[in-house]
């Protein structure tokens, strides 16, 4: 049996959401994130939009923040590779300025990754030209608040790794 | 049948301050929306994101919760991204209007049949989906009757529309561009939103 020390707890992501005004939260679980998800509901400033598959949380963010919204996406890496053409087209495209927390399923953080999800994540972001920020701990949860920064000045998405599975 | 832009028509005839989202046949720019609006700055076309204009529909929706939502969408498109009617109708939105332009082909590749044309009963998915209510329409003159109703409905709507193919074999570099492209749209909408 192994235990994993609990190093980033979901209250220092939602605090950072509110704290910038994000309103919609949309998402689809996975095992990085799956501990907000009570907090996440409990929440009255985030309006929780969950989604069948993750290529709909770019266009839904579209609409969102064409309407005069703030959302943040959440999906886990996986999720990245099947949103492709939503994030070319309803993201790099028409220049929406969209944080994407992203779980990085697979990040080992030593160099030996067996998990293809992890190994071929930041190559992707690489070739659409997508910055990134890494979280691990709860003192990392001010990145979200720099790429948010870098969305609005650059007009482009801007993901955020989600680099360890969230404590209770 | 219905031909396509005779249901467009009536749509934007209909639309007062509602936001016409419009994919594929329905934002033709020979007979889709591009071709008969009469209020080109409230036009949300999409292209160049599979099957996405429900879900941009759906953002918007929840964003302008006062404001009617009408999403032109196409079945080849709903077809990729299906799980869209269950996004949707979990989110409930009162003011989305989805009408789904069902001519059983991919047009503008040059008219291969879709998955299903023909058996798939999209009223049934709908509502098994759980949108709020369901109407399908396969004569202008029925349409034309029913639409009042339609829009009095309390969202989510899913109107099925049984559309004359039109068939698009032009190649796509020699066809003609609207003036209102994608990005246009993103950038002057927000503006057009909170000034209307």
């Amino acid at each position: 049996m192994t235990t994993q020390e609990t190093v980033l707890h979901p209250a220092a992501i939602i605090e950072e959401l509110k704290k910038n005004e994000f309103t919609h939260v949309v998402w689809l679980p996975d095992s990085e994130t799956n501990f907000m998800y009570q907090l996440l509901t409990n929440e009255p400033s985030l309006d929780l939009v969950p989604v069948c598959r993750e290529g709909e949380t770019m266009a839904i963010a579209a609409g969102l923040w064409v309407g005069g919204k703030k959302p943040v996406v959440l999906i886990q890496n996986t999720g990245i590779f099947e949103s492709g053409d939503s994030i070319r087209g309803l993201g790099l495209d028409v220049n929406q300025p969209l944080v994407m927390l992203v779980g990085y399923r697979g990040w080992s953080r030593h160099g030996i990754t067996p998990d293809s999800a992890a190994r071929f994540i930041e190559h992707i972001l690489h070739a659409w030209g997508i910055s990134y920020y890494l979280i691990e701990t709860d003192d990392d949860a001010g990145r979200i608040t720099s790429a948010l920064e870098e969305a609005e000045r650059t007009s482009k998405p801007v993901a955020v790794l989600v680099g360890t599975e969230f404590g209770a | 049948m219905i031909g396509n832009t005779d249901a467009v028509r009536l749509l934007d005839s209909k639309r007062e301050d509602s936001v016409l989202v419009a994919t594929m046949n329905a934002n033709n720019v020979g007979f889709g929306l591009p071709s008969i609006t009469t209020k080109e700055p409230l036009d949300f076309p999409i292209s160049g994101a599979m099957g996405k204009a429900s879900s941009v529909g759906l953002g918007l929706a929840l964003a302008q919760p006062n404001r009617k939502i009408m999403v032109l969408d196409g079945d080849g498109s709903l077809l990729m991204n299906l799980g869209t009617l269950v996004t949707l109708s979990n989110k409930a939105p009162k003011n989305m209007y989805h009408f789904l332009f069902d001519n059983g082909v991919y047009a503008v590749t040059g008219g291969q049949p879709v998955p299903g044309a023909g058996k798939v009963d999209w009223e049934d998915m709908a509502k098994g989906a759980g949108y709020a209510a369901v109407f399908s329409f396969d004569n202008l003159e029925d349409l034309t009757t029913g639409i009042d109703q339609v829009l009095a409905t309390q969202g989510p709507v899913f109107i099925h529309l049984a559309i004359t193919p039109e068939v698009e074999n032009t190649p796509v570099a020699f066809r003609p561009r609207a003036s209102r492209s994608v990005q246009t749209a993103f950038r002057e909408l927000p503006v057009a939103l909170s000034s209307d």
